[in-house]
This record gives structure tokens, sequence and C-alpha cells, in this order.
């Protein structure tokens, strides 16, 4: 006969609340862990869709995703010529605020390397990769676009083509990808009166020096588009992407990048380590000391729920030892109470967690290996919230059933 | 070679605190009974008379004095807790003023668990406890709780239990003390059956003088003195005579 079960049944209202009650918590447990693993998972999901070996960057930056980081085109071709590397592409990354059917439309956007990329490595679920150079997207569903639908950015309309899931920025943006050239065009989008002021500012202060006044077609070429002045750079890409030849080890061709001085050039799993260390450690740290925090409140709460249905069954207990029951028997009962409340509240939270996890603004990813740990963690916070009670039970003396 | 009784104790002495808070609860307390003999205890409250029997029912260790239950030596100050637990479940049936039974099991269970702690298997215990249920008149309330049963029934239900390991030795203190006049006798009665039936010594402690010719013999108890009961208080032929 098992003695805990018969309580339990006994009291079963009071039980079934409280397990709900410690079920709740245990849940919240979860969900800071799986919050934890969606941030990383989600900082991680651009740096390991477009497959590069190599990030070459701006001089002593840490990144597009940690900060500004500014390269000329031509960086391409120069890391291209590089011994091992296969292939080389520009990168560009920008986080932009729109307003869109009357509400912030805030996104990460994507520059891809066309015609080498075309969005292919992305977590697609719907639609197909770009399929031309200009004026197609890929957007993450989270952004609430639809197949089909068109977006005005700076002055163009661009037609939502791909849809993907969980591709979002570490600060939760969804993320939409274009060709390269277009992401730039939407990056450095300035309003027509801009340009007007900016080609007139050009014109005057070419017409104050001799070369100007002199020679009639450099006012005319100020007047005119920047991109037809040699002495103007173009816009710049955040960074250059390498994949490199099979075989072909990343550090050492990284070291083949020391002799450039205006480059920094990391690993694939250096990025992911500035940008986990970077923008996500602070958050990950928060993460981790809440779940810390929540498992020794959800110990404490266990411990003084079980103690409480200790107290309650003090009379019984004497009386168990009256009729000599042995002390084995005693603490199994309070055991396996704890245990039993631990394994269905620790049910009860997963239950719970698959239907409220996925209505949360950021991803809430739950790995098995995180169930299984957190599995190991309630029991271990059973045993150890039954022994307040146990050390209690195992104070009653037998002739307190008499009295 | 004679049977062994059921209980005998020698100079049993209970002294609680010390100095000049010492307070001797029970004085040189002896006591003779046989398998199947049930005995009375009488005493005004305070006498001593739950002393004797925690002393006796092994929860309780005397400060001097010896008890042999069943033929072995159990109280004199050699055996571990563990020892006198393990020979209460299997020795010894408790039945106390309050029904006492164990909230959470129904009828059948509260008797079936003595019958598991001394290692029978659950089908075993269950169909002995319903035998004693059955035997005892409650076997149709056998899977109520013990909120739905009457105080009758509770006591009937622990008497079953105290005989649920086959005791040598029953200990009762005060059992029809929540019950009325015909309630009580008809437990008394059952004790005096259990005892001859089974062969079982029996102890209770009682202030109801109304049923005490069910009694073999009786003892009574003031200020912690025990002793047979005078012909004044009981029936010439019902005082201890060992």
């Amino acid at each position: 006969m098992n003695l805990a079960i018969r309580d339990i049944r006994h009291s079963v209202g009071r039980f079934v609340l409280t397990t709900i009650g410690v079920g709740m918590l245990l849940m919240v447990v979860m969900g800071m862990g799986g919050i934890y693993r969606g941030l990383v998972d989600d900082a991680l999901v651009v740096t390991r869709g477009v497959g590069a070996d190599l990030w070459v960057v701006q001089r002593d930056t840490r990144g597009p995703f940690a900060e500004v980081s500014r390269l000329p085109r031509s960086m391409v071709d120069r890391v291209a010529t590089v011994p091992g590397v296969r292939d080389a592409r520009e990168f560009v990354f920008h986080t932009i605020q729109r307003t869109h059917r009357g509400k912030p439309l805030r996104m990460g956007v994507l520059g891809l390397g066309w015609p080498a990329d075309t969005g292919e490595g992305l977590p697609l679920i719907a639609g197909r990769p770009l399929g031309k150079n200009h004026f197609e997207m890929i957007a993450d569903e989270t952004l609430g676009l639809a197949l089909g639908e068109r977006l005005r950015l700076g002055k163009e309309d661009y037609e939502v083509v791909g849809i993907t899931r969980w591709m979002v920025t570490s600060g939760g943006d969804g993320i939409a990808a274009f060709t390269s050239r277009d992401a730039q065009a939407i990056q450095f989008d300035e309003p027509g009166e801009s340009v007007r002021l900016e080609r007139e500012a050009r014109r005057g202060r070419a017409g104050e020096i001799d070369f100007g006044r002199t020679q009639p077609g450099v006012l005319e070429l100020a007047t005119g588009v920047s991109g037809a002045i040699a002495a103007l750079p173009g816009p710049a890409i955040s960074a250059v992407i390498a994949r490199l030849s099979p075989g072909v080890e990343p550090d050492a061709v990284r070291r083949a990048f020391s002799g450039w001085g205006d480059v920094t050039v990391y690993t694939a799993a250096q990025q992911e380590e500035l940008l986990l260390k970077g923008s996500v450690d602070r958050a990950r740290r928060q993460i981790l000391l809440f779940r810390v925090l929540l498992t020794i409140i959800s110990a404490v709460i266990m411990a003084l729920i079980i103690y409480t249905l200790t107290l309650d069954k003090l009379h019984p207990i004497a009386l168990l030892k009256l009729i000599g029951a042995p002390n084995r028997t005693i603490v199994g009962l309070i055991l396996q109470q704890s245990l039993i409340m631990g394994a269905i509240a620790y049910g009860v939270g997963y239950v719970i967690g698959l239907r409220v996890f996925p209505t949360f603004p950021r991803r809430v990813l739950v790995t098995g290996d995180d169930l299984l740990r957190l599995a190991g963690i309630v029991m271990l916070i059973s045993v150890l919230a039954s022994l307040l009670g146990i050390w209690k039970a195992m104070r009653v003396a037998p002739n307190e059933a008499i009295g | 070679m004679a049977e062994p009784l059921a209980l005998e104790t020698s100079g049993l002495t209970k002294v609680y605190g010390s100095g000049h808070t010492e307070v001797i609860a029970m004085r040189d307390a002896s006591m003779r009974v046989r398998r199947g003999e049930v005995v009375a205890l009488l005493g005004p409250s305070g006498a001593g008379k739950s002393t004797f029997l925690l002393c006796v029912g092994l929860i309780n260790a005397p400060t001097r004095g010896r008890v042999t239950i069943g033929g072995r030596l159990m109280q004199d100050g050699s055996r571990s807790l563990g020892d006198l637990r393990r020979f209460r479940r299997e020795h010894i049936g408790f039945v106390f003023q309050k029904s006492n039974l164990i909230p959470f099991l129904s009828a059948v269970e509260n008797v079936q668990v003595v019958g598991e702690l001394i290692g029978k298997s659950s089908s075993v215990a269950k169909r002995r406890a319903m035998e004693l249920l059955d035997a005892l008149g409650v076997g149709r309330r056998a899977l109520n709780m013990p909120t739905q049963l009457s105080g009758g029934e509770q006591q009937r239900v622990t008497v079953a239990r105290a005989l649920a390991n086959q005791p040598s030795l029953i200990l009762a203190d005060e059992p029809t003390a929540a019950l009325d006049s015909v309630r009580g006798r008809q437990v008394m009665e059952l004790f005096r059956d259990v005892a001859h039936r089974h062969g079982t010594g029996i102890i209770v402690v009682t202030h109801d003088h109304r049923a005490l010719d069910v009694f073999d013999t009786i003892y009574e108890m003031e200020d912690g003195v025990l002793k047979p009961a005078t012909p004044a208080t009981t029936p010439p032929q019902r005082t201890a005579t060992h």
C-alpha cells in the first residue's frame, strides 16, 4: 500500500491546486531557460544562415552585429584574391523603423550578396529565395507581412517573395533580406529635397575654387548624381563574408590578413562568440540569475508546502510510529509525496508552457537537453524540499498519537 | 513446558524530572497477564495508568524495572528504539480512547497497513483485514473513510487493527470513553471474546465500573502504585490473584 498516494487521494483538491501552483512556477523557470536559448539562437540565425567562414569588418570594430562597420564595396574583390578564399560577398546589415498599416514596423535589413547568395540558406517556410536583383524581399513572419505583399521602403516598393521563421535580430526584431544593393538603397535613402540641397552645396563649393570656375563641366558634374563623381565614395557595406576552399584552415587564412591595416578578420566561431559576449551576454546573465532565483524560490515554496503537509500529518505519523512503522515508511511517505508533487508540477509546467510560450513576443526555445536538466533539478528540489518535513516527522514521538 | 505469560512486569518505576522537580509517576509496578486473560486497570486521573501502558507498550522507557512480553525481556534498557519499534509492530496491539484511525486510509486499509508493516503481501494483509472487520461486524463498512464511520464502528476498526498482527498483548486506554454505555459494553465484551478466542492478553484502562464483570482480573492504580483491586471497589472473585 502506498501511503503517499493514499494521503494525496485524501486531500486531492488541495494537492492539485498546490501542484498547479508549483507547476506554473516551474513553467516560468522553463520559460526563462527557453527565452535564453531563443535569444542565443536568434542571435546566431543570421551568422549561421549566411554560411561564412570568415568575417572581414572595419578595422578595430567587432562586426555589424555589435556596432557600425563600414567597408568600401571594393573590399569584396580584395578579399576574393586572398589564397584559400573560395568566394567573397558583401554583407549589409542595419536596422530601420517605418510605419506600416498605421503601426511602427521595426526590422533588421539584411543585404545578400546577389547573385551568389539568393537567401537559400535562410529558414524559409513559404515562398522562394530572391529571384531578381531588385525589389524583392524575404521577410520573417514576425514582421506580419504576407507573401506577395508590397512594402514601400525609401523610393521603391519591395515585394515579399519568401517568408522565414525565427529569423530575428538579437533585439527581437524580424529580419527582412534584400539584395545588398537594395539594402544599401534603403539604408542610404535620402529625401529629394535633401539630395537637391546637397547638390547645390556641392555646386557652391566647386564654384569657390579656381578649378570649378575655369572648368564649367565640373560645376555640371557637381550637380549630378553622386555615383558619377569619382572623388566620392560609393555606399559602404557592413562587412565582407568569405567562404574558404575545402580543407583550408580559417585561422591560417585569417593570418594572411594580418598585414591589412584597414580591416579586422574574424572566423565564424569568433564572430558568434563576439555576438554572444556582446549584445546577448548581459541579457543571458540576467536571465540566468532569474532562473537561479526562481529555482531557489521553487525549492523554498515546495519545502514549505511539504512541511505544511507534514504538519497536517503529525498525528497519523505518530500513530504509524506507535503501531511500529519503521522510519523508512515515514520518510518514504513524505519523500514520495514531494517527488510526486515535483513530477506532476513539472508535467503541468511543461503542458502549460507548450500552450503559453508560442504567444510570447520573443522566441522561447525549450530544448530536450534543457528539459532533461530541469527534470533533474526538479527531482533534486523535491528531495531537498522533503528534508524539512522529514526532519519534523522524525521528531514526532509515538505517544503523541495518544494525547 | 508452561506457555509464557503474555506480559510480566517487575519493579516498573517511572520518574520524571530530577531534584526538587522530581515526580514519581509509577512506583514498583508488577503485573502478570496470562494469554487469553483480560485485565482491567482502574484508577483516578493522574494515577499513572497511562504511564504504565506507555512503558508496557515499549513507547516510553521506564526509569527502573523490567518488562517481559511473550517470554521475551524487552524493557531493561538494552534494546534499541528500532528493536522496540519492530517488536511493537509484531507483538503488541493498541486501542485508545479516541479511535485513532489514520484519516487518509479507509477502514480496511487502516487494518491492512499493520499486516503490510510486518511483511505480509498486500493481498494477504487485505484478506486478513477483511476477515477481522467481518468478525467484528464492520465488514460492510470496509471501504468507508474514518469520518464516515460512527464512534462504535471506528472503535471496532481500531480493535481489528490491534489484532491484525496477531499480537500476544493488546493495550487499551479508556477505549469506551467516547461511547454510550451499550456500545461501551459491546466493546468490552469484544475484548473478552478476542482474548479468549486468540489467546491474547489484554489490559484495559477504564473508568467504566459498569462493565467490570467482563474482566478476568482487575488492578487498581493510585499515586503511581499498582495493586490488585480491593473487594470494597470490585467483586472479590475478580481481583488479581497472581
